[in-house]
This record gives structure tokens, C-alpha cells and sequence, in this order.
């Protein structure tokens, strides 16, 4: 059974933003959208070992900042070459203004 | 470590390649200068308008010299348009070729993707193959045996270097390539940096390459007409000096091996002509530092963080001057290289990187 775990409080992402979170030994990215809603994935890219949360967000795409593989962090989808494998997502909630996301 | 008691071996799938894997070389974790997050999203930020506006320029310019060419055809008057349609075919063609394959020069997916291709035949370069050997030059820049992008081996092959002014070199590895993934074979490198699944597209992408080049050559026949083969094909050749000038000087005569940008890439400032064809690509360790950046926000980045990077050249000239020495040595002694000087201000680089053993350079 998945677990919910506090990954950030809801003021700690910015809007069309992206933040890091480490938990467990594995790494996550935290995502605010423009339209002020909260997603998350795996931390690495697919493509190679780099940290999204370095990235640039843009409307629903997580761009990565090595190599600008492209994903839509809201269905993990890879947006073409170089990245071929989608992203794995993760369910999120807000609860008393933090991030839960289910891991 | 960095000393290679060995010759280099520039092959992707050799000794080098098992050595930098082996080693931690290949997909190591690169230098970088510390960006407050906030500073560096605001560098990162995509626009249409920079890129459209140069694009329209870059294309207008096109269609007028060769307007310039087709007028003039027959006349000495013809050399001028020769001259600049071949630079905006030859040359800034690489630069919009390499803007839009990291996706960055528009903020619209597709404008990039158009550029990208349109460059990408001017270029006689695979619009597949090279986003995969782009990408693998930015994981292992300059790593020997992982780093397809590497312009100048060890030891220099001088008279190469100098063909490579004139084209003939790369045309006639490119057509040939060309020729051979258009009857769908990728060669064993190839399949090393190109995903399995990536594979197919690349053969497509010689075939429609292959296509127009038929169709070029099958008009120049029919009109009776050099014309079609000098605005097509042909300014790979007698356009492709600025490139090379520029290109050059991105990573020529400095160290291979190391994990720090600041050491085996140069900044070198240059003049605002060159810039446009080249778009901004002087400002190259910034952009292999922060790829993510755009060409036209590169200057804000290089004065962002100047104090960290080594002093850039002033000019080209200064550039070749300073490396001219250094690929004499490298005749005599691989392992020798211009070890970039870095200013105070500066975090200093990894120890390791200095204790290349240069005794037999100085015999």
C-alpha cells in the first residue's frame, strides 16, 4: 500500500514552477501549474541522470535541463527525442496547506 | 587523474568508450556555477519574438542573394550574393540547426522543429543521427571515446583542420552518410548514440534528404543550369569558412577528459555580425553549462556569472593566436593542452584536473 508522505507546504513552489524532493533515498519533483495545481513525478529524467527540478516549466511541460527532453509532468508523457520514456507520476493532495504526494 | 598513458582512441565503441565508462567519465555530474533559481528561470525563459525576427531576416537575406545570384549568373557582379548566400546556407545554418535542436531559440515546439529541419539539410546532416550526437556531446563533452562531436583529435591532423575551411572534408562524409542511411544502414557508432526506436527515423530523414538532392540535380540537368546545384548543395562547400571559424575555437586545444566545462570549452568575444550568424554560440561555456538558456538571454548569462569563468578571448584572432602553439606541441605530445586560467573570483577547479604530466611537452 502506497503511502502519503509531506513532500512541501504549498507556498514553497512558485506558480509554472517546479521544486525537488528527496525521500526514502529516491527523488521526486513537486510541480505548480499556472493554473495553481499541484503534480507530481520521478526526479530524474528519463533520458539521463539529471534533476528535473533544475528545469524550466512551461504551461504543462517539464523541460529538462541537461539535454531539453521534453515531458508533460501531468501524465508523464515523454514529448519526443531525446526522450523516449515517459515519466512515472505520482497522485498529490493538499491537506492544511502541504503537498502530499502518494509514493 | 587525467593523463592518457595510451594513444587516444576517438572510436565510440572502443577502448576509450570501456575506459571513460569504466572510469566514471561517461555521464559524470559536470561543474556548475552556482544560479540563485530565480535569476536563472528568468534567463530560461522562452520567447517567440528574437527568434522570429531573426529568422526573418536569415531568410529574407537568403531569398535576396539568391535573387542576387540568379540575376547576376554570368557576371563577376555574382561573387558578393555568391559570398553571403553561401555564409547564411554554409555556415549560420549550424548555428539555427543547433538552437532549435536543443529547442530552445523559439518558445513554439514546432517553429523550432521547421528551423530545425530546414537547417538540418542545409547542413547535409541526418535531422536525427545529430540530435542524438548533439546530445551525447553535451553528457561527455570532449570525453575521447564518448564525445561524437570532437573537431580536432589528438594529435591534430593540421592539414584537416584546414580542408574543413573549405567544406570538401565534411562533404564528403555527409553525402556519402547520406546516401547510406537513405538504403537503411546506420553504422555501429550510429547505433551507439541513437536509440533502437530512433533508428527508423533517421533512415526516413536520409531518404527525404536524398530526394531533394535528386530533384536538384534532375533540374540543373533539365535547365541546362549550374544554378540549381549553387543555390542547393553546393553553399555547403563554398559557405561553410564562417562555421568553422567559429566553431573551431569551441573546444580546440583544450584539455580533453575532465568534467568542467570552464577547462575544455572557450568564450570568445566576437563581432555582432558574427554573433547573428553564429547566434550567440560565441558565449559557449555558458551554454554548456546552462544549455537551458537561450541564445539571445547568453549575454545576460555570461555576465551573470563571469567571475567564475575563465578570461574569454577578445577576439578570434586572439583565439587563434593562443591556440596555434598549443596544436604544434600537441604534434609531438598528445597529452599537452591550454590549460584555461581562471580569475580570482573564481571556484577553483577540481585538483585532479591540473596533474597532467606536461614534462615531455617541454623537451
Amino acid at each position: 500500500m502506497a503511502d502519503w508522505v509531506e513532500a512541501c507546504a504549498v507556498d514553497d513552489v512558485e506558480e509554472e514552477d517546479v521544486i525537488r524532493f528527496d525521500h526514502g533515498g529516491r527523488t521526486f519533483a513537486v510541480y505548480r501549474s499556472p493554473d495553481d495545481e499541484f503534480f507530481a513525478t520521478d526526479g530524474y529524467c528519463t533520458h539521463e541522470k539529471a534533476h528535473l527540478a533544475d528545469g524550466l516549466v512551461m504551461d504543462d511541460i517539464i523541460e529538462c535541463p541537461k539535454h531539453n527532453g521534453r515531458f508533460n509532468y501531468k501524465t508523464g508523457a515523454a514529448k519526443g527525442a531525446p526522450v523516449c520514456v515517459n515519466l512515472v507520476t505520482y497522485p498529490v493532495k493538499i491537506e492544511a496547506g502541504k503537498v502530499m504526494i502518494q509514493i | 587523474m587525467t593523463t592518457m598513458a595510451k594513444k587516444r582512441d576517438y572510436s565510440l565503441v572502443g577502448e576509450s568508450t570501456r575506459r571513460a565508462i569504466e572510469t566514471g567519465l561517461a555521464s559524470a555530474e559536470w561543474y556548475h556555477t552556482d544560479v540563485p533559481r530565480k535569476a536563472m528561470k528568468e534567463l530560461m525563459q522562452r520567447s517567440d519574438g528574437p527568434a522570429i525576427r531573426d529568422t526573418v531576416i536569415w531568410l529574407a537575406a537568403i531569398v535576396g542573394s539568391a535573387a542576387g545570384i540568379v540575376w547576376f549568373w554570368g557576371s563577376w557582379w555574382v561573387v558578393p550574393f555568391l559570398f553571403v548566400y553561401g555564409v547564411l546556407y554554409g555556415s549560420s545554418s549550424d548555428s539555427r540547426w543547433h538552437e532549435c535542436g536543443h529547442g530552445t531559440a523559439f518558445r513554439t515546439r514546432w517553429m523550432n522543429d521547421v528551423v530545425y529541419h530546414i537547417a538540418s539539410f542545409m547542413l547535409m546532416r541526418n535531422p536525427v543521427q545529430w540530435r542524438w550526437s548533439h546530445a551525447r556531446h553535451h553528457t561527455d563533452t570532449i570525453i575521447v571515446g564518448r564525445d561524437a562531436e570532437i573537431a580536432v583529435m589528438r594529435p591534430p591532423d593540421l592539414l584537416k583542420a584546414a580542408l574543413a575551411f573549405t567544406g570538401i572534408l565534411d562533404f564528403r562524409y555527409s553525402l556519402p552518410t547520406l546516401v547510406r542511411q537513405a538504403f537503411g544502414s546506420l553504422s555501429e557508432e550510429e547505433k551507439s548514440y541513437i536509440p533502437e526506436m530512433e533508428q527508423h527515423k533517421a533512415v526516413v530523414a536520409a531518404r527525404w534528404h536524398m530526394a531533394v538532392y535528386i530533384a536538384t540535380i534532375a533540374s540543373a540537368i533539365a535547365l541546362g543550369s549550374w544554378i540549381p546545384l549553387v543555390l542547393v548543395g553546393l553553399p555547403r562547400l563554398y559557405g561553410t569558412w564562417h562555421m568553422v571559424t567559429t566553431g573551431l575555437l569551441q573546444h580546440i586545444g583544450l584539455a580533453d577528459n575532465v568534467v568542467d566545462h570552464r577547462l575544455n570549452t572557450r568564450t570568445v568575444y566576437m563581432n555582432p555580425i558574427s554573433r547573428f550568424i553564429y547566434w550567440n554560440m560565441n558565449y559557449h561555456v555558458e551554454h554548456h553549462m546552462f544549455p537551458m538558456v537561450p541564445y539571445h538571454a547568453l549575454p545576460r548569462l555570461h555576465e551573470l556569472i563571469k567571475h567564475d569563468l575563465p578570461e574569454p578571448n577578445p577576439s578570434m584572432w586572439h583565439a587563434y593566436r593562443e591556440v596555434w602553439p598549443v596544436l604544434l606541441r600537441q604534434l609531438k605530445y598528445e597529452d599537452s593542452y591550454l590549460k584555461r586560467e581562471l580569475p580570482p573570483t573564481a571556484r577553483p577547479y577540481r585538483g585532479e584536473f591540473h596533474e597532467v604530466d606536461m614534462s615531455a611537452a617541454a623537451e
